[in-house]
């Protein structure tokens, strides 16, 4: 007798879903478990960490920020080849403001962040209107042309960069920077997209034009959506500059682009957690395989392509799944 | 130096018209923006390498080795990966992309970096135009673009084939209809393409030495001419080429050469901001942008 695979919502789910969730702790746990899990992740584990597992964290975090600001982009349809150029425009911004101005890092942060985010949201303003590999194309382009305008006018340090910017005050202090502001994303876009203004991104990314027949401003809300993931980029720059106290060209390097991109796939689009999920088993993983050198990209740009074509849906949505809802064969009648 | 950016110009033109006539050439056919262009054509200039040097093979058949493999590349690609996220572009766009990525770094991790990499020259000796002396393998270049551009308005018109493409380029489902596969034209366009970026990587790459950063440079480069010409159009590329080709080598030769990488991405960002259909597109506006 054919059998086939049936997938039920678990009970626990459907109690908890309302106001039922307060029925008992169970319920609460049921809600509560996933939502701590990277709380307690990031933050907990910060002080049980080798000082080298720090670092990847991180890092880790920097290519989790610029893999949230790609889903979000992605969400309102725009692929983005290019988040190196957020990236790169963030990092500028806190270099040239720390080592032209003497700003401190307190102040250069905030500042890259919003600017970066404006600075981006300006550059790529007259492209949001083109759809699917248009954009992309004109993303991918972008950061190349800013490292080649900075090696041709030698302005910014030129190939040298800026060197000798200001560190953070300890090693603490860029830890729970990076991770709280991580999780604030997190959580902020998701709650983002879970409102009507959500959906209205959701809706532009599916269907456009009926979006603009009832009467909302798509362009503006496009501008809106390029601003919150080019200033999350800037930031996870900014930071990533004062981290290194270096501002320079391998900025707008294809690292940043390709690997937010592999991070969202591998996790999973449309969740902003997938992409977390993502971040945090590539880069480590990349980390192991140091010694491979170029292989990393290889087994990045493989990732990517196995990924895209053989899982679209990503680990996260599988988790998800199994999470709230059991399986079991059934006969077809 | 004004008739010498003339002639260079128009040979710069020619190389690149060489470089984007396969990336067109795909996307015009199945519609697929092959991100894995460079890839190949760093592939195919490296296999040829390998070829001429690691095996000791005459040159002519190395020549042919290579772009029929850069064709069995492009063929699997299409039914491996491109086949099951066709229609859904902005998967192509990732897939090719990091499919291309991993071929180019595959090649640095294996040390394929250095000036011993480089592919002799068909011809050695220089020629003079006027006063300016050019080398025979420029005008080769200029050549074999100007006799592949006929080539394929040979191939796309009076062959079955060729005809065959341009039905599916037209409109699909007519063509079903008349019993041309689409998935085997697709197939067929994608090893074409890479055929053509396997002949435009050994023409070109005997100028300089075989990098893999000359794949990313020559997939902007393929790119900017099919974006300013419109995707899809040969006479947009054409057009396109000549435009870039020469304000290239203007920019390289008045100002730096520092800027001449600066003219065809910035010629990207303009157009596509500006028409991005490019100048001969034929598609429709409210398709790109809205």
């Amino acid at each position: 007798m054919p059998k086939r695979k049936e997938r039920v919502d678990r009970g626990i789910k459907a109690r908890s879903e309302d106001i039922f969730a307060l029925s008992s702790p169970r319920e609460m746990l049921y809600l509560l478990l996933p939502r701590a899990i990277p709380v307690i992740g990031l933050l907990g584990l910060g002080p049980f960490l080798t000082p080298y597992w720090q670092e990847i964290f991180i890092s880790t975090a920097v290519y989790a920020l610029l893999a949230l600001s790609w889903d979000m982009l992605v969400s309102v349809g725009l692929l983005s080849l290019g988040q190196s150029l957020f990236y790169g425009i963030g990092s500028y911004v806190a270099g040239s403001l720390n080592h032209y101005f003497g700003i401190s890092v307190l102040f250069t942060i905030p500042l890259a962040t919003i600017l970066g985010g404006l600075l981006s949201t300006i550059v790529l303003l007259p492209v949001s209107r083109l759809r699917g590999i248009y954009f992309a194309m004109v993303t991918l382009v972008l950061p190349l042309m800013f490292s080649r305008l900075v090696e041709a006018t030698r302005i910014l340090g030129g190939t040298e960069g800026l060197t000798g910017l200001s560190p953070f005050p300890n090693k603490w202090v860029a830890y729970y920077l990076i991770q709280v502001v991580l999780l604030a994303v997190l959580f902020g876009f998701r709650r983002i997209m879970a409102s009507d203004y959500g959906l209205v991104i959701r809706a532009i990314n599916d269907n456009d034009r009926s979006v603009m027949s009832a009467g909302i401003n798509i362009h503006w809300h496009k501008a809106q959506v390029l601003f919150l993931a080019a200033a999350v980029g800037s930031f996870a720059g900014a930071f990533g500059t004062h981290y290194d106290m270096f501002a320079g060209m391998p900025g707008f390097a294809l690292d940043y682009s390709i690997m937010p991109i592999a991070a969202a796939v591998v996790g999973g689009t449309g969740s902003f957690a997938g992409p977390l999920v993502g971040a945090f088993i590539l880069v480590p993983l990349s980390e192991i395989l140091r010694a491979l050198g170029a292989l990393r990209i290889v087994f990045y740009g493989l990732f990517l392509v196995v990924f895209v074509v053989a899982l679209p849906e990503g680990i996260f949505h599988y988790m998800q799944r199994k999470y709230h809802q059991f399986e079991r064969w059934v006969e077809i009648e | 130096m004004f008739l010498g950016s003339l002639v260079y110009g128009f040979i710069n033109s020619a190389l690149l018209a060489l470089i984007a006539v396969g990336f067109n050439l795909t996307f015009g056919i199945s519609g697929v923006a092959n991100f894995a262009y460079g890839a190949i054509y760093i592939f195919s200039g490296f296999l040829t390498w390998i070829f001429l040097h690691s095996l000791g093979l005459n040159y002519l058949l190395c020549i042919a080795a290579s772009v029929f493999a850069a064709a069995l590349v492009g063929m699997a690609m299409y039914y491996t990966i491109i086949l099951r996220v066709k229609g859904m572009p902005l998967s192509e766009v990732m897939a090719t992309f990091g499919l291309g990525l991993a071929i180019m770094e595959l090649f640095r991790y294996f040390d394929f970096v250095g000036f011993r990499y480089t592919l002799p020259v068909f011809l050695d000796g220089s020629f003079p135009i006027g006063e300016v002396w050019v080398d025979y393998q420029r005008i080769f270049i200029a050549l074999i673009a100007v006799a592949l551009t006929g080539f394929l308005y040979f191939f796309t018109h009076h062959t079955k084939m060729g005809l065959a493409f341009r039905a599916i380029a037209q409109d699909e489902r007519t063509a079903l209809t008349f019993g041309i596969e689409s998935d085997r034209i697709g197939a067929f366009s994608m090893a074409f393409g890479s055929a053509l970026a396997a002949v435009a990587a050994i023409v070109i790459l005997p100028l300089g030495t075989i990098a893999v950063e000359g794949g990313y440079e020559v997939l902007i480069n393929a790119l900017a001419v099919c974006i300013v010409g419109g995707l899809g159009s040969t006479v947009g590329v054409l057009v396109a080429s000549v435009l870039i080709g020469y304000a290239q080598t203007f920019t390289a030769n008045y100002l730096e050469p520092h800027w001449m990488m600066l003219v065809s991405l910035a010629a990207i960002a303009i157009i596509l901001a500006v028409k991005p259909s490019g100048l001969f597109g034929k598609q429709k506006e409210l398709e790109e942008r809205i």
